[in-house]
């Protein structure tokens, strides 16, 4: 307990001197996240500074080996250094598909070569990854993806397409689901493959969505050459590493039903817009759902506490992922329902400055129980892999 | 947020005590009796020390906390045992070790942690837990004091020894530790829907000495708030184990009925249901542990956490008893089959000690809105 309090002191100290006050506000928008990649312009010095900081640390990913360039942190440090950024309200200094996803799949099924070739960068934030894994004719029903590697010899060579590839435009390489056997059951032929987005036959086309904004993609692939190092775990088994990343990006889209760092309460926010008659929130029924709301965000909140400690202590239950993602998602839908009620007719304005990003934000929460599995999906998880319920 | 290791033996010594002494039939077999509380149970969980739970050991207690007093109200939610562990044990023996003076908590905790003496929360007035006017009124009278009032729906309160009388009036709150067989009180009783029976109580002209009056005149408040909080969390925590248990006994239903050639759970309608209230319960869960933990360290988040807990809880155990009946078909509405004592103890859990309403809506004045 004596070095845990010493690393809380340590952490303090370390964080006061090398967080850039810039990085100490809360974000105004998903504008101000820092995504890396060897595109990235750097929307200040502050960012600049404090991923080099993190990084430099491994603290981009703190629960990561050293060996990788990760902060070799126990459970107990991490939970310790995330309550020290919140406590001066630091921004994560990093938003990366690599850091949810890709890393926890490599540091598990990659090669000691491609641990070392991949990890740094990703913690670095050098390389920036986008994940193909929907297509359009494999959504819900991933496994019955059609993207196609054939084995050439010294290399693959993949044809086929993608859609919602999360900014695909900006990525520098790809971790992808691919078919490399057609003649056997759908989830017995899938593999796992990393390439580099520059490579020559790579093409994407943003696609624009109902809130205005394009963060998802389609991508095509036409006969895009791989070398063979470049797959993860056996060939034809890549799907059981598909599904362990997914449980990695779950629990993340699942982390938005949590409020952002620094945002007030609802129903703090509603008694500023609305204001307060004897102390309480003019509008009765707002202040219920207000209070509803703020009821189930705080259970969920500790809900994700408390799956955290339950896993780290090796209680955990391996689909608890889907009830955060079907949850949270749920919960987010309706913070940002609230948020525009709160706002009513203001929160119509559609101008593509700031004055919309509350109905664009809104509009772009829709595809929250979307994304990643659908709620519906989630919940055939649960019922068959945790409740057991017959297929 | 996990258990320690001693929590987690209680609760499985817990569980399975419980299942051996206290099962539905058990309870069904009372109700068919025409009584309305099982002393020989209470005998069984005194013998074990249960009543001592939350009080110090400075007064024969184990001083095990509230999440100690939690994981065993879960339990007794799980199995239906009626006793009086949380309205004497847990909520009076927490009210009196707030407010009491060193004197008044020898004389009743020891009583309380031996399970010997019984005592209950007299406080509403209105049925639906309005504290904020209390009628009841305490006079002074040379050392003694004179109580007159009436106390509303206090559950079992016919069977308690002692009687905490909550009292208003100019001087602010005030809490009396009456002996139940005084004279100037009467007692009616009400049969309610979970087999036991509410008292309403009438002091008409009590007269108490002033050793009765628990700390000081008009000092009660902090005390009373502690109190709720404790109320509401440990009864957020029996309404999660009825919730666990309808949810189980739904669930097993679920995998073992046919209809149309198929179990009714590989019906989607069905599995999305249940999905989503596993989903639901697994979230009360741990808002019934934080608030739990809460009020082990008195953490300055103690009332936000309780009222949460209370008023999740509430919401989810409605939902698992609905949906227990429902998916239970015709059956699960006869009087033949247990499911439908979850949902009638559900719905007195539901009203003790503050509804979903009370709490979502001091939830939002803690939150200040």
């Amino acid at each position: 307990m004596e070095n845990l309090e010493t690393f809380r002191q340590y952490t303090r100290d370390w964080l006061e001197a090398n967080c850039p006050e810039d990085m100490r506000q809360p974000m105004r928008s998903d504008e101000d996240q820092c995504w890396g990649g060897r595109n990235w312009v750097f929307k200040s010095e502050g960012q600049k500074l404090w991923l080099e900081r993190m990084a430099e640390k491994g603290w981009t990913a703190p629960r990561w080996p050293t060996e990788y360039g990760g902060g070799g942190l126990s459970g107990s440090e991490a939970k310790i250094l995330g309550e020290e950024m919140a406590r001066i309200g630091a921004r994560r200094p990093l938003s990366s598909f690599g850091l949810d996803m890709l890393g926890p799949a490599l540091l598990l099924y990659a090669t000691e070569e491609q641990k070392h070739q991949y990890i740094p960068d990703i913690v670095n934030g050098k390389i920036r990854w986008c994940q193909g894994y929907s297509e359009p004719n494999a959504g819900s029903d991933l496994a019955s993806l059609r993207t196609k590697a054939e084995d050439m010899g010294d290399h693959y060579q993949i044809n086929g397409s993608k859609v919602w590839t999360s900014y695909a435009d900006k990525a520098d390489w790809i971790f992808c689901l691919v078919r490399t056997d057609f003649d056997c059951p759908k989830h017995e032929g899938i593999s796992f493959l990393l390439f580099d987005m520059a490579s020559e036959g790579v093409s994407t086309k943003p696609i624009k969505l109902i809130s205005g904004t394009s963060p998802f993609c389609e991508t095509f692939f036409d006969n895009v050459q791989v070398p063979k190092s470049q797959l993860v775990g056996t060939l034809n088994k890549g799907w059981e590493i598909a599904k362990y990343l997914l449980t990695h990006e779950r629990t993340m889209i699942g982390g938005f039903g949590l409020a952002g760092g620094g945002m007030k309460g609802m129903g703090q926010i509603a008694a500023a817009k609305r204001g307060k008659k004897d102390g309480r929130l003019r509008d009765a029924s707002l202040r219920a759902e207000a209070s509803s709301f703020e009821i189930d965000e705080m259970a969920f909140g500790l809900t994700i506490e408390r799956i955290t400690d339950e896993t780290k202590a090796g209680q955990g239950t391996g689909a608890s992922s889907s009830i955060l993602k079907m949850y949270g998602t749920e919960l987010n839908k309706l913070r940002q329902e609230l948020l525009m009620a709160i706002s009513a007719t203001d929160a119509l304005n559609f101008d593509s400055d700031s004055k919309g990003a509350l109905v664009r934000s809104w509009l772009r929460s829709k595809a929250n129980s979307i994304e990643g599995g659908t709620s519906e999906v989630q919940l055939n998880i649960i019922a068959k892999r945790i409740l057991g319920l017959p297929a | 947020m996990i258990l320690n290791e001693e929590q987690q033996l209680l609760k499985d010594s817990a569980k399975a005590f419980l299942s051996e002494s206290a099962p539905i039939s058990a309870l069904r077999a009372m109700r068919d009796a025409g009584e309305d509380h099982m002393p020989e149970l209470w005998t069984k969980m005194s013998e074990m020390g249960w009543p001592g739970i939350v009080i110090p050991d400075a007064y024969s207690g184990l001083e095990f906390g509230y999440v100690g007093a939690g994981v065993v109200l879960e339990e007794m939610g799980r199995a239906l045992a009626l006793s009086p562990f949380l309205s004497s044990a847990v909520v009076a023996a927490s009210l009196i070790n707030q407010l009491g003076t060193e004197q008044q908590k020898e004389k009743y905790l020891p009583g309380i942690a031996s399970g010997e003496l019984t005592a209950v929360l007299a406080a509403d007035e209105t049925g639906y837990f309005d504290l904020s006017s209390i009628e009841t009124t305490a006079t002074a009278s040379g050392d003694d004091y004179v109580l007159f009032g009436n106390k509303r729906g206090v559950i079992d309160g016919h069977n308690a020894d002692l009687l905490l009388v909550v009292t208003g009036g100019d001087e602010g709150m005030s809490v009396f530790a009456v002996e139940s067989g005084a004279s100037g009180i009467s007692c009616e009783t009400r049969l309610i829907v979970d087999s036991q029976r509410a008292a309403d109580i009438t002091l008409d002209s009590v007269t108490v000495d002033g050793d009765a009056l628990l700390g000081t005149l008009g000092g009660a408040s902090d005390a009373m708030e502690f109190t709720i909080d404790v109320a509401a969390a440990c009864s957020a925590a029996e309404m999660l184990g009825i919730s666990i248990e309808t949810f189980e006994r739904t669930v097993g239903y679920l995998k073992e009925r046919e209809q149309f050639g198929n179990k009714i759970g590989t019906f989607q309608g069905l599995q999305h249901r249940a999905a989503q209230l596993f989903a639901e319960i697994e979230v009360s869960k741990s808002a019934v542990l934080a608030a739990l933990q809460a009020l082990d360290s008195n953490s300055e988040k103690r009332s936000v956490l309780a009222s949460m807990a209370k008023a999740k809880c509430s919401k989810v155990v409605r939902n698992a008893t609905e949906e227990g009946v429902q998916m239970h078909g015709g059956i699960g509405m006869t009087d033949e089959f247990d499911i439908g004592f979850f949902m009638k103890r559900a719905a007195v859990c539901r009203q003790a000690y503050g509804d979903y309403h009370f709490h979502a809506d001091r939830f939002a004045s803690l939150r200040g809105y």
